[in-house]
């Protein structure tokens, strides 16, 4: 269990992080999403005491970072940037990190077993791959058998097959009942990995909720359908009650009816249709239609308006209404 | 709290497992004692045509520790590194993530270092000091002469301390270049520049190695240091102590 409150990192002028308050719980694997910049590093950082907070704290188990004894054999991090010596062999550099934490020397065998490096454990770490280095940071993650990781930014620059390796890895580990914590800026990936998922952006807290929960809310699903008779359709669907919202290409969008009523009602007033095919707008329009707004100050470096509230998901603002119509679907005016 | 005894094994897996160990300390030796052996042999040679004020003020031990002015330049290479590779390669996040209580952390490395530097420094100054003494011939000093013991043994101490100070300095400045860009020429020129010129010389007797270097002298007639070998090594000392509570300090205040 990880329990952030408040925290808050300001460098200079910048506030890189900004009272966040969250708990990460274990036993399952929690998504830590945000567009670049927006201080998922940062507050890795400061959770593993690296950064000190500008206000507020994380506690580890109730604990500082600071004061858990040992800490590798609570919590094991990856971190974004490479944390090793390249003149050191991948061997020694596990040996170090576990003698300072006493933990047994067969372990760091072990582990270097777990991810597949055991043919270059003797070689000088220089000349490793991104993806070779991320199996080491793992690795030395893991060395403690800790109840906590935390994994930043674990997947990228790998190739498909690490990816997937890394994937399972994280759900076996909080199937294990582990705390595990993985930061990423692709919900694509969230999507595929995460039960709970903790958004922020300009180092504020976005959303804070279930992976399920943020589906449910984010991805609306609807009908498209596209006719060479627009007015009777439009007419047999306000005779229905139903509300149809026209796209920028023509075809209607329809939510909340099934595309087989929707069938059997053109079919019923005899109206040729030329698409009917349900949607659903994807995990990754939902995110960045959160952070959004936070993108936006960055770009322009206008004021920072109100805060943004935790919650997820609000109505379309018209920031991004534009951004919406190119990466999303077409969809325009509230026609109907 | 982190066990110390488990950080200081760390610190030497750590220490033993980069070549930069090995080849800065195996140079400070070579480099050292040779050039030490080549100064002695030519004093030996040229002894005879020296003005008689200076064969009689004559120190063989000294003359034998000549290249301590070079070979120190690779202690201080080594202490430079042990500290500042840790930030140059971003290890030092690994390293504080295992270890968070800084202090234990960064003094557990520096004793480890400093253990090495002793050994090697001390190796060094009786290497230096015999080799030089065979090529002096007959104007060799002997270990049981006066003075000559404390002189050889504490320019291994010499040797230990310069690296020790360059560990802290490196604590504090972080990046092993801006470290070296400023001890390297501080201590091959600089000092000795300042200590050369009568104006600034009884301020640079009180720097850190004019200071240290007093204690490798035998025959002291002429010298301006007005304080004895072990006052001069203590005041080196005051300078490495300065040197460890500065990055002891900067470590514990600034972000890894």
């Amino acid at each position: 269990m990880i329990e952030l409150h408040g925290l808050t990192k300001r460098f200079g002028e910048k506030l890189a992080v900004d009272s966040l308050t969250f708990s990460v719980r274990p036993g399952m694997v929690t998504g830590f999403l945000g567009p670049n910049g927006a201080g998922k590093s940062t507050t890795m950082r400061l959770m593993l005491g690296l950064d000190r907070p500008t206000a507020g704290d994380v506690r580890i188990d109730g604990k500082h970072y600071q004061d858990l004894d040992e800490p590798l054999r609570y919590i094991g991090a990856l971190l974004e940037a490479q944390a090793r010596h390249p003149g050191r062999s991948a061997y020694n550099h596990l040996l170090c990190l576990a003698q300072s934490n006493r933990i047994p020397r067969a372990r760091v065998a072990e582990v270097l077993d777990l991810v597949g490096l055991q043919a270059v454990a003797k070689k000088r770490t220089k000349g490793f791959s991104l993806g070779m280095g991320q199996r080491l940071g793992i690795a030395a993650a893991l060395l403690g058998d800790p109840t906590i990781l935390m994994f930043d930014e674990p997947v990228n620059g790998l190739d498909p097959e690490g990816i997937h390796w890394i994937r399972n890895l994280m759900k076996r580990l909080a199937a294990e009942g582990r705390t595990v914590f993985v930061s990423s800026h692709l919900m694509s990936e969230m999507a595929l990995t995460a039960d709970h998922l903790v958004v922020i952006g300009k180092g504020k807290l976005l959303a804070d909720t279930t992976m399920a929960e943020f589906i449910r809310q984010n991805s609306r699903s609807f009908v498209r359908v596209r006719t060479p008779q627009p007015e009777q359709l439009r007419d047999a669907l306000h005779g229905a009650g139903i509300t149809a919202v026209t796209a920028a290409d023509g075809s209607y969008e329809i939510s909340g009816v099934t595309a087989a009523r929707l069938g059997d009602l053109a079919a019923q007033h005899r109206i040729v249709l030329h698409e009917l095919s349900p949607q659903q707008a994807s995990l990754e329009e939902a995110f960045m239609q959160l952070t959004a707004e936070t993108v936006e100050y960055h770009a322009h470096e206008t004021p920072p308006p109100e805060p943004v509230a935790a919650e997820p998901v609000a109505e379309p603002a018209g920031a991004w209404g534009e951004n919406w119509q190119q990466r999303g679907r077409g969809r325009s005016g509230e026609g109907g | 709290m982190a066990v110390v005894p488990a950080v200081l094994r760390s610190e030497w897996t750590k220490i033993r497992s980069v070549r930069s160990t090995v080849w800065t300390l195996s140079l400070a030796v070579l480099i050292t004692v040779a050039l030490g052996v080549l100064i002695s042999a030519l004093t030996n040679n040229n002894f005879s045509r020296m003005p008689a004020s200076e064969q009689i003020t004559f120190d063989a031990t000294y003359t034998s520790f000549a290249g301590m002015s070079l070979g120190q330049l690779l202690m201080i290479v080594f202490g430079v590194l042990v500290v500042s590779n840790e930030y140059s390669t971003g290890m030092i996040r690994a390293s504080l993530a295992a270890v968070p209580q800084r202090g234990t952390f960064l003094f557990s490395k520096i004793a480890v270092a400093t253990l090495l530097a002793f050994v090697v420094g001390e190796i060094t100054a009786f290497i230096a000091f015999f080799a030089g003494q065979a090529s002096l011939g007959s104007h060799s000093a002997h270990i049981s002469d006066p003075g000559v013991l404390r002189a050889v043994f504490g320019g291994g101490l010499y040797l230990t301390l310069i690296s020790v100070f360059a560990m802290g300095c490196a604590a504090m400045l972080r990046s092993p270049l801006l470290s070296l860009a400023i001890l390297m020429p501080f201590f091959f020129l600089i000092s000795n520049i300042l200590h050369a010129v009568s104006a600034t010389r009884h301020v640079a007797n009180y720097l850190p190695d004019q200071a240290g270097q007093k204690v490798m002298m035998v025959v002291t007639t002429g010298d301006s240091r007005p304080y004895g070998p072990w006052i001069g090594l203590l005041i080196m000392a005051l300078w490495v102590i300065a040197a460890l509570v500065g990055g002891y300090a900067v470590l514990k205040e600034r972000d890894a």
